[in-house]
């Protein structure tokens, strides 16, 4: 018998039951909340007289609509100056106060994007199955759990029956090996992932990132990986276990602890795939060919290094690439054959599930440190992902840092990497953003998005133009 | 949810690649806490000259005349063929709800994103993948033919053109199911409930650090 995949055996862990269509009936362990894809889901759940099936797997957080700003901040929900935004947390908020659900309200010091919080609380876990009505969720993979985003009607299935009916995703192995080059970050290596294997390279897949460069990258560093797994297509993304998961899940809020920890680490040392285990596509990387990262256009897959210049659509194989990225360059207000160092930047945004925890500012602040945010630029907000994240920034001086380069620092939020709270793109305007999507008005009417690191994304602040961060002196920060 | 039999409508184009959920409906009309009334705002950002507002009257707003919805020929159209990968990004289920808000039923594609396939049949939306040279086929009947009109029959699981052109295509069991009769899979599931008390009680034997309460 061929060995099983991680993947494969959290799979079968979980099977309830196959069904008779060949979908699997699969129990849930850990379903995640916000404030902007549960509402019409407990509605549903009220109507049709259901109740919640077990309470202790759901977990709530406001993200999307939470103000940035600290002075907004400070009034609480009622504070929050968008009506509909502020309509929107309240009905979270009372909706989890009538059933009963843990919730870290707005501004509670564990509150923060839901991907960020729930490995930082020891909240989700290794072999546990992660559901929440948001995309971005296979970020959890990285603990080696099974987690993917889902749409509201399924947020209620998951309420009312604490299951999910899935079509079993195909196995998809990303291998890098050898040694990433100095100064390139988990960020580039998922950019350059998406950018050869393009934004529908996962479709139906549940990746699994392998390799010598995932077993040596720390775990904010696969989440940042895993977190862009849906980037390529996959819902679900993921890393096997090893002593780095152990160690980070350690000692967390919500981690399991005394016999009931050993009893764990005992199970989830088997979360790996086996050695014989059969995927279904392998693409293997060099790691010394990834270069920083940029994106040019309106979908992740429109990347190059930051030596590169931007495409001509001339460049591209097929009729459809070709006018697709002649729409991008239009939009972006690009010329096909500009070097991507000569694109001059409006706004710089550090934050998101991406790249907005403690590793991430740190390589921040040791970009920004002693010096100054360059005055043609508008704005560079930089805004950590949970209260937990702040107050350790805080600790460390970073904000200090921060602020005196001339970057704003805020309380923890989505903020500018969707805008729906204030924090937007002007029209026209081009940011070089450390979230993950690049799309059309993602982050405000007719603005444009250039995906970076966080270290790339404060090199450019200082210059205000794209630079290669391998280029500039970096201070020690500690 | 609406029941899904046999749809006849007008058929519309999406004519892009990787058309994201942002797209279908932009943020700012997320912060509903409905279900309904999001067809005015579908493909907003295309559809309209300005940025729109959530709760703002959209008659009088300035519309996109390039943009193919505001032509005449394709008004109360309830079929759009759109190209690969549509609906990626964002899990929002506002995108089916957008779409299904507007008049659409149905949505052809060479593919589509795994959670935007999976929201549509919660929602009486039928998306179907063909391959990507029918697909492009039908653009250009479309494009030639002013009212060209598709009919779906999901029952007998075909797509009939107004040539009588009869062109099949897959679709799971159980979501057939679910749409021809308009079900709510969570009263489906409900029956499985025995079954996920047993699994249930043995997982958290196996696993009883997951089943701690939350304080
Ligand atoms: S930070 Fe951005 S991508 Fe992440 S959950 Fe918030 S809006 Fe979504």
């Amino acid at each position: 018998m061929t060995g099983k995949t991680l993947y494969d055996k959290l799979w079968d862990a979980h099977l309830v039951k196959m069904r008779d269509d060949g979908t699997g009936l699969i129990y849930i362990d850990r379903h995640l909340l916000h404030e902007v894809t549960s509402p019409q889901a407990f509605e549903g759940l009220r109507l049709a007289g259901r109740k919640p099936w077990r309470i202790s797997a759901n977990v709530a957080t406001p993200d999307h609509n939470v103000p940035s700003e600290t002075v907004e901040r400070s009034a609480g929900v009622a504070g929050i100056v968008d009506e509909v935004s502020r309509i929107q947390v309240q009905t979270l908020d009372e909706n989890c106060d009538d059933f009963g659900i843990k919730e870290f309200k707005i501004n509670d010091v564990n509150q923060g994007i839901v991907h960020v919080i729930g490995p930082e609380q020891g909240l989700t876990l290794p072999g546990m199955t992660v559901v929440c009505g948001d995309s971005h969720t296979a970020t959890h993979g990285a603990l080696g759990a099974l987690a993917h985003g889902i749409g509201t009607s399924e947020v209620e299935h998951v309420l009312a029956t604490q299951c999910l009916i899935q079509k079993k995703s195909k196995n998809f192995l990303v291998k890098v090996d050898g040694k990433l080059g100095l100064g390139i970050t988990p960020k580039d290596v998922v950019l350059h992932v998406i950018g050869i294997i393009g934004t529908a390279g996962g479709n139906g897949s549940a990746i699994e990132f392998g390799g010598e460069v995932f077993r040596a990258m720390s775990m904010e560093g696969r989440m940042t990986v895993c977190n862009m797994a849906i980037e390529a297509g996959a819902r679900v993304g993921m890393v096997g276990v090893d002593q780095i998961t152990l160690d980070y899940v350690k000692g967390r809020p919500y981690a399991p602890k005394g016999a009931h920890w050993d009893q764990a680490v005992e199970y989830w040392k088997t979360l790996h795939s086996d050695a014989d285990a059969v995927f279904d596509r392998v693409v293997e990387i060099n790691a010394a060919e990834i270069k920083p990262q940029v994106t040019w256009g309106t979908s992740p897959e429109m990347v190059v290094a930051i030596d590169a210049l931007v495409p001509t659509p001339e460049s591209f194989g097929s009729v459809a690439q070709r006018q697709a990225a002649q729409r991008a360059l239009e939009y972006m207000g690009l010329a096909g054959g500009q070097p991507i160092t000569s694109i001059k930047l409006d706004r710089v945004f550090i934050g998101s599930c991406t790249n907005s925890r403690i590793e991430d500012l740190r390589a921040a602040a040791a970009v920004v440190k002693g010096k100054k945010v360059a005055t043609t630029l508008t704005q560079a907000l930089v805004v950590p992902g949970s209260g937990q994240v702040k107050a350790q920034a805080e600790a460390e001086g970073l904000d200090k840092i921060f602020t005196e380069a001339g970057l704003e620092w805020r309380a923890p939020s989505c903020s500018m990497c969707l805008a729906m709270n204030a924090d937007k793109l002007l029209p026209g305007e081009h940011c070089a953003s450390t979230s993950n999507r690049n799309f059309e008005g993602r982050q405000g009417f007719g603005g444009r998005t250039h995906l970076v690191s966080p270290a790339m994304a404060a090199a450019a602040a200082i210059a205000g133009h794209f630079v290669d961060v391998r280029e500039i002196d970096v201070r020690e920060i500690v | 949810m609406k029941a899904f039999t046999v749809v006849k409508g007008i058929a519309a184009p999406m004519d892009l690649a990787n058309v994201d959920t942002d797209m279908i409906i932009p943020k700012q009309f997320l912060k509903s806490i409905k279900r309904s009334g999001f067809g005015p705002n579908l493909f907003d950002a295309l559809r309209y000259l300005d940025e729109g507002q959530p709760g703002q009257d959209t008659s009088n707003r300035p519309l996109n005349p390039e943009f193919p919805l505001n032509f005449a020929r394709y008004k109360g159209a309830q079929v759009l063929l759109a190209r690969d990968n549509f609906g990626c990004g964002s899990s929002r289920e506002h995108a089916p709800w957008a779409l299904e808000d507007y008049g659409f039923r149905c949505v052809i594609a060479p593919s589509f994103a795994d959670i935007f396939f999976n929201n549509c049949f919660k929602n009486g939306l039928l998306p179907i993948v063909l391959d990507a040279q029918i697909v492009d086929r039908l653009f250009q009947a479309m494009y030639a033919q002013e009212g060209y009109e598709l009919t779906i029959d999901l029952p007998a699981q075909q797509i009939i053109t107004p040539a009588g052109e009869k062109i099949g295509f897959d679709v799971g069991e159980f979501s057939k199911h679910c749409l021809i009769n308009g079900l709510d899979d969570i009263g489906l599931t409900l029956k499985d409930e025995a079954d996920i008390h047993t699994f249930e009680k043995r997982w958290q034997q196996q696993a009883p650090w997951l089943f701690e309460a939350l304080n």
